[in-house]
């Protein structure tokens, strides 16, 4: 636990709360009904130009020559930007290589490494003059063999995406270029002996494909400078200071000079914790000395920004005839894109976490192939691990004849209790869940027709803490103002405004709750890991307490008592002395301006200790047998939340959460050819679920409170995405026998499991 | 490049002129030119329905349709939904309801159930997901999106059945 958090709001939610809990509609709904919700697509400056990027046909070509004058000889252009315009790398600075990455991101210099890798943008007056200058930048393009495959990339004759590259934990041994960025392997006990202790053993191989996060908006920014030479950057973005550092590296500015005002964010999901345009627009509103917003496309987005890995993943777990787990194997491979940095480690981490597993062997390789590099994805390389771990489970479950909840029981994880890689499980709710999941009436409700099943999944995600600031001004009429620097991507200024409210004894109206830009707020790590109702919630309470520690002194100065004979209860300050005495929240405030400085509460936090979460789903599908159609007749997500603040919030966080795996189970999936073009870049071909695919799906809101936050909560966004496709998984095998081991399970997957096709 | 061209419009019970590119697709004109930037682009290739509005009481993808066709037709976007009175019963229901997080979507949701409710006031289930099945949500899962449309349709209902007591008198 951080130092900055105090210990004397830690503990179990006292009874008696008056808006932790309730149910209020969220405070930026009724802008977003009317219309007059500001998102980062809305933007629009005077004189500003519309910036368009040009990008790489090719999946895999050495860049020979740009020429970009046929584009700047066009009127109305007013700016053509390449990896040139960037910041010169001195080859002599270690940290050269790291720095031709990062910009290499923003522009290509030497190689393109996926199709729609940028290799220069325009500014110009319209968007079909932005259009034709674009197609006016000639580039002359020598094309390399590409690699989009994860296991044709691990090859020795495969093609080579980065000539430096060395795995990470072989460095010495093997000094020949390879596209495996990293390798890694944990062991536990003796995996031999465990399996040999076995009477059952399931082994199979599992195989995903790259998904995208899906969100509605895609990227979009809009720069502008003035000349002093100060950037203010108008993003959508999980983090305005993630944006503010990305643009400060990337163009070498002191960071004082780069404001980021995020807007309303239209999904994000993790694909909006890393920036793809916002350098761009930074750069072409400097030269051009105009504002410049850049927007991508849907087609751009698909195959330009970070999805979530494509993954191979074998699993081998041996359990004895009483139902003990007494082995697990893995081994998981991930593409990581253009670039290193899969989150293989994050699905190793889960995969066998809700269990207690004695002996077992986890090896992880990160793999560079001619693909978009990944970025996070809810749960980042979570489901993918989860799916194949969980479906071995139900095979072994169903091989042993016992209840997959009994078996998950079983084995089950506890506080103390240490993970395959060594986590030790804090206070945790697993066993709240399984249990909660089987006294469900669904687990037990009667399937009532042919070619249905039931199938359940069971996952553990860890969430997060880190940093985030909040402030909390008062005002004379003891109304408050709340200003966080976490940007709000799921309903979070509604859940931190009610924390505060509760610490202030205020109702919820009387806090106004803001996101402030980069200039007017502290560092706030981006809104994502699950972390924001926690810990931007711890970093409330803090503001909230010193604002009632600053009113206290106020009251007593007013009163001429000592501070340690004010208490503050029920939203009254009162005199604990023989002379009673007492202010209201409201009096007290609209006495702060004639009795000295204002009131201003801060609340800075680096949150260390945070609660895991887990979840249990239950689903019961229909398959039809001739064409492999599944239909979803009815889906359970069970979850551990802690303490729910905003239990609407919550439901809805599970429901979506639970939708994106159910897309990843059954639709979604990035198709490429030969040539590493992409073959399903819209909504299109690239099908997320629609109203029409999924049911009513069901919430149960299993509350073992997290000691360690002032209210017992626990992240929730995370954790519904990873059950769905293991739970429809096994719901189709219980229905018609067919044990499909690749997602998405589309019809004709599942035709071909059933030996049809 | 064509020169631009005039249309006239009736949106959202304005009598509304501007100038259009030949190319400009509505949604384009609504945003940059009309300052409604209410209906969304998330695809501009008629898949998502974040661009939806009512042409002539129809639903539309606005991304689908050419700023030029437009001419002397009857539009009603997001922005036109709220009257004097206040929000619009799904809009009150949305609110309610929780049905919405991004808010992204929330446009086109509100403008797909209007055209729905206007021509089936009182929806089943099934009907609703089926109606709002060209209406992308990547955040709710849908299921309080579907329950705001269903208390809307009560809630019409009832105020229908209120001015039908009234006008018996």
């Amino acid at each position: 636990m951080d130092a900055d958090v105090d210990p004397t709001v830690a503990g179990p939610p006292s009874p008696g709360l008056s808006v932790v809990g309730s149910r209020p509609p969220r405070v930026d709904a009724s802008d977003k009904v009317v219309g007059r919700a500001r998102y980062a697509m809305d933007v629009s400056l005077p004189g500003m130009l519309v910036g368009k990027v040009l990008r790489s046909p090719h999946a895999h070509a050495r860049i020979v020559s740009i020429d970009t004058r046929p584009a700047e000889a066009l009127p109305g252009v007013f700016a053509v930007v390449t990896a040139a315009d960037l910041p010169p790398i001195d080859p002599e600075d270690k940290r050269a290589s790291g720095e031709q990455t990062f910009q290499d991101r923003t522009f290509a210099s030497r190689k393109v490494l996926y199709v729609g890798h940028p290799v220069a943008a325009v500014a110009a007056r319209t968007e079909a003059i932005a259009d034709e200058a674009l197609s006016r930048i000639v580039v002359q393009y020598e094309v390399l063999p590409a690699v989009t495959d994860v296991m044709e990339a691990v090859r020795e004759d495969a093609p080579i995406l980065h000539e430096g590259l060395r795995p990470r934990s072989l460095a010495g041994q093997d000094d020949s270029p390879t596209n495996v960025a990293s390798y890694f392997e944990q062991v536990k006990g003796d995996p031999a002996a465990g399996f040999a202790e076995a009477d059952v053993i399931v082994e199979r191989v599992f195989r995903t494909k790259m998904v995208h996060q899906g969100y509605l908006e895609p990227h979009v920014s809009t720069a502008t400078w003035n000349d002093r030479g100060d950037l203010t950057i108008y993003a959508t973005t999980q983090g305005s200071f993630a944006v503010r550092d990305h643009v400060v590296r990337l163009l070498r500015l002191p960071m004082s000079r780069v404001r980021v005002i995020p807007m309303e964010v239209g999904g994000a999901f993790g694909g909006k914790n890393s920036s793809y345009v916002d350098g761009t627009a930074a750069l072409l509103a400097r030269k051009a000395r105009r504002p410049v917003k850049v927007a991508m496309s849907r087609f751009e987005t698909f195959q330009a920004t970070g999805p979530s890995s494509g993954t191979v993943i074998r699993v081998k777990m041996g359990a004895t005839r009483d139902g003990r787990i007494t082995a697990a194997e893995a081994t998981l491979t991930y593409e990581a894109g253009a670039y290193p940095g899969s989150p293989v480690g994050s699905g190793a981490h889960v995969m066998f976490s809700p269990y207690v597993i004695p002996n077992g062997r986890i090896e992880g390789y990160d793999v560079v192939v001619n693909r978009p590099a990944v970025d996070s994805y809810r749960a980042p390389g979570a489901t993918p691990a989860c799916f194949a771990a969980e479906q071995v489970v139900n095979e072994l479950a169903d091989r042993l004849g016992v209840d997959p909840i009994d078996f998950r029981l079983r084995n089950s994880a506890s506080e103390g209790s240490e993970a395959l890689d060594g986590t030790v499980q804090g206070s945790i709710g697993a066993v709240e869940v399984l249990e909660a999941a089987k006294a469900h009436p669904h687990y037990t409700a009667p399937l009532g027709g042919a070619n249905r099943g039931r199938g359940v999944a069971h996952a553990f995600w860890g969430n997060w803490g880190a940093r985030s600031s909040v402030t909390i001004t008062v005002n004379p009429d003891g109304t408050v103002a709340l200003l966080t620097g976490s940007v709000d991507v799921t309903g979070t200024r509604t859940s931190i405004a009610m924390q505060a409210a509760e610490v202030l004894g205020l109702p919820l109206e009387r806090v106004k709750a803001t996101v402030g830009d980069t200039d007017a707020i502290g560092y706030s790590d981006v809104s994502a890991g699950s972390r924001t109702t926690v810990a931007t919630g711890h970093a409330a309470v803090k503001a909230a307490k010193d604002v009632i520690a600053k009113m206290c002194a106020r009251a007593a100065d007013i009163w001429g008592v000592p501070v340690d004979g004010i208490a503050f209860r029920d939203g009254v300050f009162r005199t604990t002395g023989d002379i009673a005495r007492a202010f209201t929240f409201v009096e007290l405030a609209g006495l702060l301006p004639d009795t000295g400085n204002v009131v201003i509460g801060v609340g800075n936090v680096d949150v260390g200790d945070w609660g895991a979460s887990f979840g249990t789903h239950i689903a019961d599908v229909e398959v039809d047998p001739e064409t492999g159609k599944v239909t979803l007749l009815r889906y359970t997500v069970v979850q551990d939340v802690g303490k729910a603040i905003h239990p609407v919030e919550v439901e809805g966080q599970l429901q979506g959460g639970a939708t994106q795996g159910i897309g990843w189970a059954l639709y979604e999936g990035y198709d490429y050819d030969s040539n590493g073009q992409m073959l399903n870049p819209t909504l299109l071909d690239y099908k997320l679920p629609t109203m029409m695919d999924v049911p009513a799906i069901e919430t149960v809101l299993v509350e073992v409170p997290y000691p360690g936050h002032p209210f017992g909560a626990r992240g929730v966004g995370e954790t519904p995405i990873m059950p769905p496709p293991a739970a429809i998984a096994e719901a189709i095998y219980q229905a018609v026998g067919a044990r499909v081991c690749d997602l998405p399970m589309t019809p004709a997957r599942i035709l071909e499991s059933l030996g049809i096709i | 490049m064509a020169g631009k061209l005039l249309v006239s419009a009736t949106i959202n019970g304005e009598a509304v002129e501007f100038l259009c590119e030949p190319q400009q697709s509505l949604l384009t004109c609504l945003r940059d030119i009309l300052g409604l930037t209410g209906a969304k682009e998330g695809c501009n290739d008629g898949n998502c329905g974040a661009c939806s509005v009512l042409l002539n009481g129809r639903l539309v993808n606005s991304c689908l349709v050419l700023a030029a066709e437009v001419e002397g037709c009857d539009i009603v976007t997001v922005e036109g939904l709220a009257s004097w009175q206040g929000l619009h019963p799904l809009q009150e229901a949305f609110i309610a309801e929780d049905a919405l997080q991004c808010g992204y979507c929330t446009p086109g949701m509100l403008i797909a159930s209007k055209a729905l409710l206007d021509r089936n006031p009182n929806p089943t289930e099934q009907e609703i997901r089926s109606w709002l099945a060209g209406n992308l949500c990547r955040c709710t899962g849908y299921d309080k999106i579907v329950r705001a449309v269903q208390a809307a349709a009560q809630h019409l209902e009832s105020s229908r059945r209120i001015e039908r007591v009234a006008e018996k008198g």
